[in-house]
């Protein structure tokens, strides 16, 4: 069983949609004690990271999820659910994160156009770093984003791909069983579905 | 590289998708589901169901047709249509819309696209905006109620508004254009595009791919709309997506 986490911030349907289309149970839950005893957990996530890390610790999830990452559940963090990750972030003043990975979320300070939205092409650093969830998928395809932060990992091993809008940014990191994506993949079509079916493949 | 976005628009009707869309060799060419099935195969980069039922009844039907989509369809899907309220919006975000698009409510109650980009977030609150040539002159004015009725505003100034409000998209729709099947107002498009820092979708009048080069080089457009371009089967998608990455657009093919 895969545990999406239900954590108060949209798109859930979407996400456990596409993990039923692929065959896979899923559980979309606050729960624990469901949690801990999936075999694999995606925290999506769409909205305010102050919002996000709000509601985690008001359901009192944060130690579960600490815990299940730390005995090696393989772990997937999308869009908001991947920057939550990370140390902290400047949006809405500085909000600390879960701090799995070491780094900060920024906002995009360019002349673009902001959120940044739509399909753009996630670049691997090499054909070794595509990592097990990409297996299957091949340099520069395009993937849906909507964001108008970035994530900046200060360890540069964990970053798996990158993405340029305006300048370059990470979009796909691996730490262990942890990834984490920038982009959806439950809204990129087929290639998205893929990457999910590797991720479960995993669990 | 960011894609420019080709986005084909539904109409829905009491559940059903009307202007039928005979190619394609569908099996029920009504079924919303099935026509959406399609478009995401033939690489539609998002869709749109705009909900035009006219009873209150039958309201709801839009949740139940937006539900089996997501459940079978997993690009971006934005509905538009009678949208009046938060619990409106609540509800189709719940049901697995994405975005969902805001016309008429949006205009008469300008605190609807501050709170729902609140609650919900921008990237999920598109404003469309229906406009019509003032004069020969670079002016144009929003229209509501399905581009009946003048509401006397000025169409840059409102959506410089609508952005300050919290939209996160402009889906722009020029009534001089739509139906002519003569192309986009690429004036129009250009002049929003170049005020706002928001991404603009530009609607009304495409007829043919070279339509959708223009507004997206001339027209500075972030992505487009079109509607019976793709329903009677004159172009597919990937036909017009093969064009457009000829002549040097970046498309997701």
């Amino acid at each position: 069983m895969i545990a999406v986490i239900d954590y108060g911030l949209g798109n859930l349907r979407s996400v456990s949609k596409a993990v039923e289309k692929l065959g896979v149970e899923v559980d979309v839950t606050d729960s624990p004690e469901r949690i801990e005893k999936a075999n694999g957990i995606i925290l999506p996530g769409v909205g305010a990271f102050h919002v996000g890390m709000q509601n985690l610790k008001r359901l009192n999830l944060l130690s579960v999820l600490h815990e299940t990452i730390s005995k090696g559940t393989p772990f997937l963090g999308i869009c908001l659910g991947f920057q939550i990750l990370f140390s902290q972030s400047e949006e809405h003043g500085i909000c600390n994160g879960m701090d799995i990975i070491n780094g900060k979320v920024k906002r995009f300070t360019h002349d673009l156009k902001i959120p940044h939205m739509g399909w753009n092409q996630v670049k691997f650093k090499t054909q070794n770093s595509k990592s097990k969830i990409f297996n299957e998928v091949s340099d520069n395809s395009y993937f849906y984003f909507v964001h108008s932060y970035y994530a900046e990992p200060e360890d540069q091993n964990v970053i798996i791909a990158k993405t340029e809008y305006g300048h370059e940014f990470t979009s796909a990191i691996n730490k262990g069983n942890v990834w984490g994506v920038q982009f959806h993949p439950e809204k990129s079509g087929d290639i998205g579905l893929n990457v999910l079916r590797s991720f479960l493949s995993l669990c | 590289m960011l894609a420019k976005r080709i986005i084909p628009c539904l109409d829905v009707k009491d559940g059903r998708v009307v202007k039928g869309i005979n190619f394609l060799n569908l099996v029920d060419a009504g079924d919303p589901v099935e026509v959406a099935s399609i478009y995401s195969r033939e690489n539609a980069d998002e869709l749109v169901f705009l909900d035009i039922t006219a009873s209150v009844e039958k309201r709801s039907t839009i949740l139940d047709v937006v539900k089996k989509t997501a459940e079978q369809v997993f690009i971006p899907l934005t509905v538009g249509g009678g949208i009046r309220s938060i619990e409106d919006i609540r509800l189709l975000l719940k049901s697995g819309a994405d975005k969902v698009s805001l016309n008429t409510a949006a205009i008469e109650n300008k605190n609807l696209i501050r709170k729902a980009s609140e609650q919900f977030g921008s990237q999920c609150i598109v404003v469309a905006i229906d406009a019509k040539r003032k004069t020969q002159n670079l002016e144009w004015e929003v229209y509501t109620y399905g581009g009946r009725k003048s509401v006397g505003l000025d169409v840059i100034e409102w959506a410089e508004e609508v952005m300050e409000l919290g939209a996160g998209e402009i889906l722009l729709t020029s009534m001089d254009a739509d139906g002519t099947k003569d192309g986009y107002d690429i004036a129009l498009t250009r002049a929003v595009s170049e005020t706002v820092n928001i991404s603009v979708i530009a609607s009304g009048g495409a007829g043919a791919p070279e339509h959708l080069c223009r507004v997206l080089t001339d027209g500075k457009a972030d992505a487009v709309l079109a509607a019976s371009i793709f329903h009677y089967g004159e172009y597919s998608i990937k036909e017009t997506k093969k064009y457009l990455k000829e002549r040097g657009i970046a498309v997701r093919i």
